[in-house]
């Protein structure tokens, strides 16, 4: 799998480092209750198809990029910085 | 059909004609007092104990391919109780006190071995850890024994012990563990439940969970609706998909895990060895395949395939650790889903819908489990209490931060496990 880094071009899978879901960027707001931070922190969709996922460039960068992907036939979509998705 | 060495000798010398097919071949009925979703190793044998220890009997398990066709059919095959948190230290006791009684229970050869396993240490650190692992595996019961550096060389001189990044220390060893034929395991249960009256019916998926009035009252399948008065969920990496049908959002990420297996060699490895610094354990199966793996791929992932930066990881790591096995050739390798749950332990659990059941979060760790999850899960379903081994399983602990059995130390978040 190789994903393009929007800063750097396409990129071995092994320079990213995954960070889940891209929900982590939807952080509810800090008095949005129990119910809302247990979901967020722990329930996923976890879908069978196209998802949007948080890659790390750890050896390249140091960008937060959003990586829109196929979990059932590993095709990677597209990408786009983090800072990029508000 | 039951197996018995005179029936052995005698199917020999007449052809081996007298053999039945092992389990029924149903068609679905309209309605079941129980139906599972999923008939994989938990699934069967959640099936088993209803019917024997509970004497339920009208259950139907619906499966969407073949019965042991996920990943009861593709694993590593280990089992084993080496766990530390209370929690899963007494689930997994209880499981391998059913492995060791499950052939003669089941009239199946399961073919369970217990060639015992060791679990290398390579630090000051890591030797402390394993001691009071050790310690905790004695006080729940099972045995262990702590492995100098000397005893190992005899034991299994062929490893690397003094390599520079991670001289071999020592090992915790259990002797009880070891392995078993995995798809002779599904077939054993299918057919111990199919002979007490369970439907297995194959090529069935379902395609909904019918909840009224928040009590679940049937599914939708590929072949027809069929009402229940209870429905369980065990459909391992499917868990999320399966769930999402009674609109439920889990604590699950599906990710692949892959394993390997060379070609047959003549007897070399006469335990199941895992060497954690390298994410890599292996063993021999009856056949003289070595089967071994690693990691996780680490990312989310239904591909049932793997990617090749893992494959390189995993066999860098075994040729780090025993440098002899550099010459055998690779047959094939698989990729599983595993529902990797935020602390890597399993979630057994009723569900805020009255009569709808929960068994998943296995993580890469379900096969060892499957006795005792079926023996928990059947005493859930039929009783409405969880059973005392499985009594901290439960699908709040995220919510509440109550009995989390986080093994690895690493918290209970997605992506650490």
């Amino acid at each position: 799998m190789r994903i393009t880094c929007p800063i750097c071009g396409e990129r071995d899978r092994r320079e990213f480092y995954y960070s889940g879901h891209a929900l982590a960027l939807d952080r509810p707001a800090e008095d949005a209750g129990a119910e809302a931070w247990d979901d967020y922190v722990h329930n996923r969709d976890n879908p069978c198809g196209e998802t949007r996922d948080l890659w790390y460039h750890e050896m390249g960068c140091g960008a937060w990029v959003v990586v829109t992907r196929n979990t059932a036939t590993h095709e990677v979509i597209a990408t786009q910085l983090a800072e990029d998705t508000s | 059909m039951r197996f018995s060495g005179l029936r052995v000798i005698k199917e020999g010398l007449t052809g081996n004609k007298g053999w039945s097919a092992h389990w029924r071949d149903p068609s679905p009925k309209d309605a079941y007092d129980v139906v599972i979703i999923g008939g994989g190793g938990h699934g069967l044998s959640t099936a088993y104990y209803l019917a024997k220890e509970h004497g339920i009997t009208n259950v139907a398990v619906l499966e969407k391919g073949y019965l042991g066709g996920g990943n009861v059919g593709r694993n590593t095959t280990i089992v084993r109780a080496n766990y530390f948190l209370p929690g899963n230290s007494e689930f997994y006791s209880h499981s391998l006190k059913l492995w060791e009684g499950l052939e003669e229970d089941l009239n199946y050869n399961v073919m369970h071995s217990q060639r015992g396993q060791i679990v290398l240490f390579h630090s000051d650190g890591q030797r402390d850890t394993a001691i009071r692992r050790g310690n905790a595996m004695r006080n729940q019961g099972d045995d262990a024994e702590l492995l100098s550096v000397a005893q190992l060389r005899r034991m299994v001189p062929y490893l690397d012990y003094d390599q520079a990044r991670f001289p071999i220390y020592g090992g915790l060893l259990q002797r009880r563990a070891g392995t078993a034929r995995h798809d002779a395991v599904a077939w054993g249960y299918a057919r111990g439940a199919s002979d007490r009256g369970v439907d297995l019916i194959q090529n069935c998926e379902v395609t909904g969970i019918d909840v009224e009035y928040g009590k679940v009252t049937g599914v939708q399948t590929s072949r027809g609706a069929i009402r229940a008065k209870k429905v369980a969920m065990i459909t391992a990496g499917r868990s999320s998909q399966t769930a999402a049908m009674a609109g439920m959002r889990l604590p699950i990420e599906s990710h692949v895990l892959q394993a390997f297996v060379t070609e047959g060699l003549k007897p070399c490895i006469d335990h199941v060895i895992s060497f954690g610094m390298g994410h890599f354990y292996i063993s021999q199966s009856d056949k003289g395949g070595l089967v071994f793996g690693g990691d996780l791929d680490m990312y989310a992932s239904y591909a049932a395939r793997g990617n090749l930066p893992l494959v390189e990881h995993v066999m860098e790591a075994g040729m780090t650790l025993m440098p002899m096995i550099g010459q055998a050739k690779v047959l094939r390798s698989w990729g599983g889903i595993m529902d990797m749950s935020p602390d890597g332990s399993p979630i057994i659990d009723k569900t805020h819908i009255d009569g709808l059941y929960l068994n998943c979060g296995w993580c890469y760790g379900g096969f060892k489990a499957v006795p005792a999850s079926g023996h928990c899960m059947a005493h859930l379903v039929a009783t409405g209490t969880p059973h005392k081994a499985a009594a901290r399983l439960r699908l709040d602990r995220f919510r509440t931060g109550y009995g989390l059995m986080d093994e690895e130390g690493t918290g209970a978040q997605h992506n650490l496990h």
